[in-house]
Parts: C-alpha cells; sequence; structure tokens
C-alpha cells in the first residue's frame, strides 16, 4: 500500500484548503450562520415548536447536513476535476498509486474540510440557539460518514464533469432540491400523507432524521435505518468508483 | 548491454478507430539515451503514454525494469519519470510544493537534501517559492522535469521537452540531460529537432504511422551519411561502366548520361582524382560534375514519406 501517496494527496489539498480559508471555509460558515439569524432568532421566535423543540433549535441539525453535503460534492468533485482541467492528472495516472489510494486521498481531505466546517458551523449555532446533544458519539459519527459518502459522490461527479457548467449542475439542480425537501426546515410528519410517501424516496431525508436524532431524540425514520441508508449510500459510491479506475471511463484513454 | 523497457508487439486503436500505434517492438537499454523522431501522428506520444500507464494498450506487453506494466504496475511506474509535451501545472502551487507531490506521490518519503539538489540543478532554487503561473514558459518547462525527477526514476521520458524553448534553455537541457545520462538514467527523448537527436542520443529511432519505422546506433546512422556520391555528367551516353573503370565502386545513371561513384568522404583518399583522370583515359568526355550526401534529414524524410498528416 503507497500510504506515502494518499498523505501526498491529502497533504496538497489541504495546503489548498488553507491557502484558500476565506473562500472555503469562512464564506460557508458566514452564510449559514445567516439562516441561524434568520430562521432561529428573528421568525423562529413566532413559529411554535416543532414536536417540543424550539423551531431555531430544530433546524440546526438540518442546515448542518445543508452546508456539510453540499460542501462535501463540491470540494471532492473540484479537487478531482481541477487535474482533468489543467491537465496534471497524468501525474496521478502513472503513479505507483492504486485507485483506491487517490481517491483516499482526494476523498479524506475533502471530507476532513467539510466535517471542519460543520463543526465551526454547529459551535456558531450556540450563539444564536439553545441546543442540546442527547448522543454527541452518534452526532459526530453521522457528521463524519456524510462527509465521507458524499465526498466519494463528489469524487464521482468531478470525474463524470467535462466542463465547470457539469461540475455546478448536481449540487445545485439535484443535491439543493433533495436538501431544501428533505426534512432540514419542517419535520416530514407535519406534511400531508401522500406527500410523506414520496419523501421517503429522498435518501437525504435519512440523513437530517439520524443527525437530528442525535441531538433530540426525535427521528422521522429509525436511527438503525439512518445508518443502514448511509453505509449503503457510500458503497454504492465506492463500487462505482471501483468501476470507472477499471474501466478508465472518462480518464484513461 | 540489458534492456530496461521492453515493448512487445503494441497496438492501439482508438474508440474512434484510429490505429495510433500498429505492432510496435522495441527494447530501450539501460543508460542509453533513445531519440524517438517522427511527423506529428506518428504515436510517439501514444507509445509514450502506454509505457507509463495514461493510456490503455489494445494488445501487447510493456514491462519496464522487469515489471509488467499491468500485473506489477507499481514497480514498473516507480521506475519512471515523465516530462509530458504540453505544460500542465497546477497554477497556484508553489515549485517547492508541486515537486514535494510528485515524490509522495511516487511513494518516496521525504528528501529536502535531494529536492533541493535537483531545483538547484534545474536553476529552480531561487523561485521554490513562487506560484508556478508566475513562471516563464522555459521555467515551467524545467519544474515539470524537476517534478519528474522527484523520485529519482531510472527511466525518463521526455516528450519534445526543447520545443518552443530559446536556444539558451535548450542548450541547459542538453547540460541536463548529458548529468543525468552520466548518472546512469536512461533517456527516451522524442523530438522534432534532428539536430537534437544527432547531438543527444545513442540511437535513434524513427516513428511513422504507428510503426517504428528504424531503429539504429546514431554512430552506425551517422557512418552511413558519411557516405558521398559523386555524379558525373558525361557528354555522350554509356550503357554500362567501361571494363576498364570496373575497379571502382560505380553506377550507371539517368539512361547512363552520368556515372555515379559511391565513396567514404571520411577518408583520407576519396579516389577522385585518380578516377577522374582514368575517366578520361577510357576517353570518356565529362559535362558536369557534383558531389550530392544523404543527410538524417533524407532518411526521415524516405521513411516517414506519405505518413505526415
Amino acid at each position: 500500500m503507497n500510504l506515502t501517496a494518499i498523505q501526498a494527496i491529502y497533504v496538497f489539498e489541504m495546503k489548498r484548503t488553507f491557502r484558500t480559508l476565506l473562500q472555503s471555509v469562512v464564506a460557508p460558515v458566514m452564510s449559514t450562520s445567516l439562516y441561524f439569524v434568520v430562521f432561529g432568532a428573528a421568525i423562529g421566535s413566532r413559529i411554535d415548536q416543532v414536536e417540543g423543540v424550539s423551531y431555531g433549535a430544530f433546524i440546526v441539525p438540518g442546515l448542518i447536513m445543508l452546508t456539510v453535503l453540499t460542501q462535501s460534492v463540491t470540494n471532492a468533485a473540484f479537487g478531482i476535476y481541477f487535474p482533468k482541467f489543467i491537465g496534471t492528472i497524468y501525474e496521478l495516472l502513472s503513479a505507483p498509486a492504486s485507485f483506491a489510494e487517490i481517491t483516499a486521498g482526494y476523498v479524506l481531505a475533502a471530507a476532513t474540510k467539510s466535517f471542519a466546517i460543520g463543526l465551526i458551523i454547529l459551535v456558531t449555532a450556540f450563539f444564536f440557539v439553545d441546543l442540546e446533544i442527547r448522543h454527541p458519539v452518534w452526532m459526530m459519527a453521522f457528521l463524519m460518514l456524510t462527509c465521507l459518502s458524499f465526498s466519494l459522490l463528489g469524487f464521482i461527479i468531478g470525474i463524470w464533469a467535462r466542463n465547470f457548467e457539469q461540475l455546478q449542475l448536481v449540487p445545485l439542480l439535484v443535491l439543493q432540491p433533495l436538501i431544501f425537501l428533505g426534512g432540514a426546515f419542517y419535520s416530514v410528519s407535519m406534511l400531508p400523507d401522500a406527500w410523506q410517501a414520496v419523501t421517503y424516496l429522498n435518501p437525504v431525508v435519512y440523513l437530517v432524521s439520524g443527525f437530528r436524532w442525535s441531538f433530540y431524540g426525535l427521528a422521522d425514520v429509525p436511527v438503525l435505518i439512518s445508518l443502514l441508508a448511509i453505509v449503503g449510500f457510500s458503497g454504492l459510491c465506492i463500487a462505482t468508483i471501483g468501476w470507472i479506475f477499471k474501466t478508465g471511463w472518462r480518464i484513461r484513454d | 548491454m540489458s534492456s530496461i523497457v521492453s515493448v512487445q508487439t503494441l497496438n492501439k486503436t482508438y474508440d474512434g478507430g484510429f490505429r495510433a500505434l500498429k505492432d510496435v517492438s522495441l527494447d530501450i537499454r539501460d543508460g542509453e539515451v533513445l531519440a524517438l523522431l517522427g511527423p506529428n501522428g506518428a504515436g510517439k506520444t501514444t507509445l509514450i503514454s502506454i509505457i507509463c500507464g495514461i493510456t490503455t494498450a489494445t494488445s501487447g506487453k510493456v514491462s519496464v525494469g522487469g515489471h509488467d506494466t499491468i500485473g506489477e504496475y507499481r514497480a514498473a511506474r516507480a521506475l519512471i519519470g515523465l516530462v509530458p509535451q504540453e505544460i500542465n501545472l497546477e497554477p497556484f502551487e508553489t515549485v517547492m510544493n508541486t515537486v514535494m507531490f510528485s515524490r509522495g506521490l511516487f511513494g518516496k518519503g521525504r528528501d529536502d537534501a535531494y529536492i533541493e539538489r535537483v531545483l538547484r540543478q534545474l536553476s529552480l532554487w531561487d523561485k521554490r517559492d513562487a506560484q508556478t503561473k508566475e513562471l516563464s514558459g522555459g521555467m515551467k518547462r524545467r519544474v515539470l522535469i524537476a517534478k519528474a525527477l522527484a523520485h529519482e526514476p531510472r527511466v525518463l521520458f521526455l516528450d519534445e521537452p526543447t520545443a518552443g524553448v530559446d536556444v539558451e534553455l535548450r542548450r541547459e537541457m542538453w547540460e541536463t540531460m548529458r548529468d543525468l545520462k552520466s548518472h546512469g538514467v536512461t533517456i527516451i527523448l522524442t523530438t522534432h529537432y534532428i539536430e537534437e537527436a544527432e547531438l543527444m542520443a545513442d540511437r535513434i529511432g524513427i516513428m511513422a504511422g504507428g510503426e517504428i519505422r528504424l531503429v539504429r546506433e546514431k554512430a552506425e546512422l551517422m557512418a552511413e551519411l558519411g557516405r558521398k556520391q559523386l555524379v558525373i555528367e558525361l557528354s555522350t551516353n554509356v550503357e554500362k561502366v567501361p571494363e576498364a573503370l570496373s575497379g571502382y565502386d560505380l553506377s550507371v545513371g539517368r539512361d547512363g548520361s552520368e556515372i555515379v561513384y559511391h565513396y567514404d568522404s571520411r577518408r583520407d583518399r576519396t579516389g577522385i582524382t585518380k578516377l577522374l583522370n582514368d575517366l578520361q583515359a577510357a576517353g570518356l568526355q565529362m559535362r558536369d560534375v557534383r558531389t550530392e550526401q544523404s543527410s538524417l534529414e533524407d532518411i526521415f524524410v524516405d521513411l516517414t514519406q506519405g505518413d505526415a498528416r
């Protein structure tokens, strides 16, 4: 196993993050904090409690997920798309490193970054709303797994994308609606029955539900199912990446 | 000399149906400089890309240092450094970062002293903290070479390293290549410049139309090029070389209006004076005399004619 290669990619990517701290960390934290101000402090005080939790506190897990999912996907997608775009991918393809090692380097770096952003947002949230975290270990586990699995998805998107438009397409057109309709701002039980059924087709529901459970013990779906959903999703992404490297799809002639 | 890279009946057909390589076989000797010449589209870059693992071959086998490039890709690729034709660099990274990255990617632990030596050798040490986008074209190319050398490869592929490079930098690159060769690094160089091949190579290979048309020792090739022809135009045509002149390497050309003498221009005595005297003695009237010498360029053009795209 070429651990040095994983480390080299990881360090290289993290250096990029630190070099662009303002846009890569400060900006997402800033924009999420605005949600806390508007929905938590301003409008939230006029909205009823949701299942015994103040609205401001209720939306915190969903908002963290919203940012973490988008960040994971865009970071990982950009991480592998950029070498493709500027041509430096020749070096990755000619290196004595396996697909697993190359993926690990990029995905771990993207996941680390979005995990850090998630934590910073969580800490920021304490300034605006009263929070409790009932299952802190599970909370961390859910956050970490989400960062990893969506960084894997981002990695696939980065390889698939042929231009910058396509790179933006999935996060904007697919992820954003899924996240907004995934119960970040409401409990699924607040929807009419028919829409509830549709909602359960949205994978993000399981993530938000599991993550919110770790805060307040409230869940739209059983926690075990949330966990299985996210592990299953990661497995699917890993299998896809394995196939990509085996066939060289969109990376090797 | 044992071979360090062995290519056996390599074929590559791209998805569009274009056959970039046709049954290419080639042995590259340990420690040599091999220059690959050929027009655009000859298959040079495809060949290099397959050896380095960037492109997948349709059929055939490649081994580097005795390791199969598919089955034992880690061992094989660890021996190879590649300087690509295009200048591909992360624009916002510093020279140091990008070179350290290359070393790590190829599985080598940190070695600041070695990296410093490489950067100094390529006159990049003063620029180590500069972002690559701030560098001139020639400097960028040197960064690519530094990246390729960062993991101490035994085989270095240079894909047109001096294309679009000014004279001074080209000389510096040649100097670097000589230095690497003296350290035992095998160098495979693709180039459009025949003089570059003449200057640097131990052997010269000519590719055209996806095939290797010729691989020869440079010295052998040069000896062949040393052969000259003296063409004597006659006032009256002859059917064959007169008996009296059978001692010379002569042939009759252009329907008998010329007699062609083949000789080695590097010898002290070329025999020209004596031949001219003997021609006169044989009663042949000379109208004009000229000499012809084939160059590497002629051989190149002969072999690649009709293939250039």
